[in-house]
């Protein structure tokens, strides 16, 4: 490979040609400050417009400043990182963002973590020569959608979510719009995100630094519900949770927290402490005796769709009614974990304690954004009372947890109750890329050729890339998957299935870059690929430690087919645990009335 | 969300699909395809702009981006009699501001705004390539040179005219 020679601030370094100025001074021990940039590791997502100029620096011999983050290393460079001009500089550049940015830091959901705040106490900003003008930037108004606030007030046009939402999505919901002072990211036409094709993903919220892109905080209703006595509380964890919420208090990534969440949730006073991974399970019985079905009809020649695709996640049902409305019959019409657990909390665990179904708050916490809008979804209301009252993020329990005075380090370790609390470790998978089809494969190998699995560990559906493919042997029969994350992979795929040039049984979709593990409502990683690749690992070891791990085996989802369901895809489950999928693309149609 | 079904009349999505093909539906021909959907409609109303989209395969957002971000493109409709006065440096220095002004306050209408008859736009531009008559303006086509805001009442009043 070829390389360059060059010095920054005095010293000597070589580093490979195409380098930026930016990563060569890393290597040196440099952190030159950036606001815009935003490199993620691992998951092939760069944003580098080059826009903010927090991060110039002086090169000999060029008249002007240069940005470190898109200046490639040249020849013999001299680079000064620190002088007075750069600093000089830098503050302006920075006065200048922040004479029309709000100050209202501390009331921002965003403090303590904002990117904004942190290069202002790191340039020690005082006073403010520049005063912008308060008017242009009050005319955005702040808007709520079920999942997500947008204060463009607080956008500093670094553009990150759009490139998420445009480059690692291809959802297109956002873009650059207006120009100077008015210029923020928004809709088409400024419109609410409801009238966008958005899919409450949330890895717009993920790489935001400031303020401007936040999550709908339900903290307040989840206490008000607790504190509430004529209620019955019922909270559900996501997998993903377990191997994320420990950095919210220190801890390294990848801790698995399972033991100490459960305490937190208890000691909060949640009346019912239980778990995803437990509807987990029951979602691959529904989901694997699908896929078993139409496999069946297919090898005896009957007409079926193929492949099916998992429903486990909302921003990719959101997904595909937007842009792929015509495969809408392709995805299982398994409810998603979140919606399962949900409707048998407030159906058949509602009946064994007594509780009136208006009486019972049903609460999730999810490493997603998009689950606060599923949990809104008609379908999954019964009489307008919701199956899923309030879904939390991650980042909400943290907070939760440290307002209520609990040292969440020295929680000792808590089980969760029975019996919507034992699962297996086919469910824990479902937290990242390739669980939730390995999880089927566990279960549909067994069912499909009544012989015990040869080995648990599917190695081959496992890893980070964006679209993976394994063929699985069933004894005999050789089953196509296909994986795909970050919902720019998905899209591939589907066009791939439009196209016909597609041979997959079976598809597993998450809409987040590295499946729930990197959700849009994990504690901030700031672009550290390290952390979403620990957090994957332990995901894996959570599994490992699981005694039992194939969902069919798990004794409380078979008590309840026993008791109450009857049989995986039969009548009742039909009626709780499935769903349908709309049409909703938006397309221009000629008026023939005019 | 629920399913958005926008109308459009024949003649209107007809001409637009014509424009994307002239320009073999590329992406990168967005900009020269808003232009002329904005000469053929005399503005980009939001409809225009997602068929604009759907047949280029961008998003509306982005189409949007584009339209929003330069002046020269509007969601506004444009009046029977488009007005526009030059604010290039020649004009300027020769008081075009004055010009500008004494149009906003004979019209009612602030620069990017239509009256409510739909009769008068007014917009500023940059130079139309006829300095020496200093400060101009255009009023449907038709440049006035040398211009005094007392002129402004007439050359209106003119157009008024030939409405009775």
């Amino acid at each position: 490979m070829d390389t360059i020679k060059l010095t920054i601030d005095n010293r000597e370094i070589e580093v490979p040609k195409g380098t930026t100025i930016l990563n060569a001074a890393k290597k040196l021990g440099i952190s030159i400050p950036t606001l815009c940039h935003f490199e993620f590791k691992g998951m092939d997502v760069h944003n580098k417009p080059g826009g903010c100029r927090i991060c110039v620096v002086e090169v000999a011999g060029r008249r002007n400043l240069a940005p470190a983050c898109v200046t490639e290393c040249m020849p013999d460079m001299v680079v000064r990182t620190n002088s007075m001009r750069v600093i000089n500089a830098r503050r302006t550049v920075l006065e200048l963002m922040l004479s029309d940015h709000p100050n209202d830091c501390l009331q921002c959901a965003k403090s303590g973590k904002c990117e904004l705040q942190a290069l202002a106490i790191r340039f020690g900003i005082r006073t403010n020569p520049f005063v912008g003008p308060d008017h242009v930037q009050s005319s955005y108004q702040i808007e709520v959608s079920p999942s997500i606030i947008r204060d463009m007030n607080k956008c500093v046009m670094c553009r990150r979510c759009e490139m998420m939402c445009n480059e690692m999505q291809t959802v297109g919901a956002l873009s650059a719009i207006e120009r100077g002072f008015p210029a923020v990211v928004s809709t088409a036409f400024n419109q609410h995100l409801d009238h966008s094709p958005c899919t409450f993903c949330g890895q717009c919220v993920a790489v935001c630094p400031v303020g401007a892109l936040t999550e709908v905080d339900n903290t307040a209703k989840v206490i008000r519900a607790i504190v509430d006595p004529t209620k019955k509380t019922v909270v559900q964890v996501a997998p993903a949770v377990r191997v994320a919420l420990g950095e919210e208090f220190g801890m390294k990534p990848g801790s698995i927290v399972t033991g100490k969440l459960t305490a937190a949730l208890k000691a909060l006073g949640f009346d019912y402490v239980f778990d995803t991974d437990w509807s987990a399970d029951l979602t691959i019985m529904e989901e694997g005796t699908e896929l078993l079905g139409r496999l069946g009809k297919f090898l005896k020649g009957e007409p079926v769709k193929l492949p099916i695709l998992t429903s486990c996640c909302p921003a990719w049902v959101n997904f595909f009614e937007h842009q792929f409305p015509e495969l809408k019959d392709l995805p299982s019409t398994a409810k998603s974990p979140q919606q399962m657990f949900g409707a048998i909390a407030k159906s058949y665990f509602a009946d064994k304690i007594n509780c009136k179904r208006e009486d019972m708050i049903s609460v999730s916490v999810m490493p997603c954004l998009a689950k606060k809008y599923e949990c809104g979804r008609d379908e999954f209301k019964v009489n307008g009372n919701p199956d899923v009252d309030f879904s939390i993020t991650t980042r909400e329990l943290a907070a939760l947890i440290k307002q209520a005075n609990i040292d969440f380090t020295q929680l000792p370790d808590e089980e969760f109750d029975s019996p919507l609390g034992e699962s297996t470790g086919a469910a824990v998978i479902f937290g990242t890329t390739g669980g939730v089809i390995e999880a089927a494969v566990r279960t549909a190998y067994e069912v499909h050729t009544g012989k015990p699995l040869p080995k648990i560990d599917f190695e081959e559906l496992r890893g980070l890339e964006g679209i993976r493919s394994a063929t699985i042997d069933f004894d005999g029969l050789p089953i196509n998957i296909g994986i795909a994350h970050g919902l720019k992979n998905a899209r591939k795929l589907l066009e791939d299935i439009k196209a016909g040039k597609c041979n997959f049984h079976a598809i597993e979709i998450m809409a987040c870059p590295g499946g729930c593990i990197d959700g849009g409502g994990q504690p901030l990683h700031h672009g550290n690929g390290d952390i979403i690749k620990a957090r994957w690992e332990a995901i894996y070891q959570a599994d490992k430690n699981m005694p039992i791990r194939k969902s069919h085996e798990n004794p409380s989802i078979q008590a309840i087919y026993k008791e109450f369901l009857g049989e995986p895809c039969g009548h009742k489950s039909h009626e709780l645990l499935h769903t349908h999928y709309f049409d909703k693309q938006t397309t221009v149609e000629v008026d023939l009335n005019k | 969300m629920d399913k958005i079904i926008i109308k459009m009349k024949k003649e209107v999505s007809d001409k637009i699909i014509e424009i994307c093909d002239r320009f073999n539906n590329a992406p990168g021909e967005l900009i020269n395809v808003l232009h002329q959907t904005q000469d053929f409609l005399g503005y980009l109303p939001a409809e225009a702009q997602e068929l604009i989209a759907e047949r280029l395969h961008i998003p509306t957002a982005k189409v949007y981006g584009v339209v929003s971000f330069y002046s020269f493109f509007t969601m506004v409709p444009k009046g029977k009699y488009p007005v526009s006065v030059c604010m290039g440096t020649a004009c300027y220095v020769r008081g075009a501001e004055k010009i500008l002004d004494a149009f906003e306050k004979e019209l009612g209408i602030m620069p990017g705004e239509t009256d409510k008859d739909g009769l008068f736009s007014l917009t500023s531009l940059r130079c139309v390539g006829a300095c020496g008559l200093a400060p101009v303006a255009l009023v449907n086509g038709k440049v006035y040179g040398r211009l005094a805001p007392a002129n402004v009442k007439n050359i209106v009043q003119e157009y008024r005219d030939m409405e009775k």
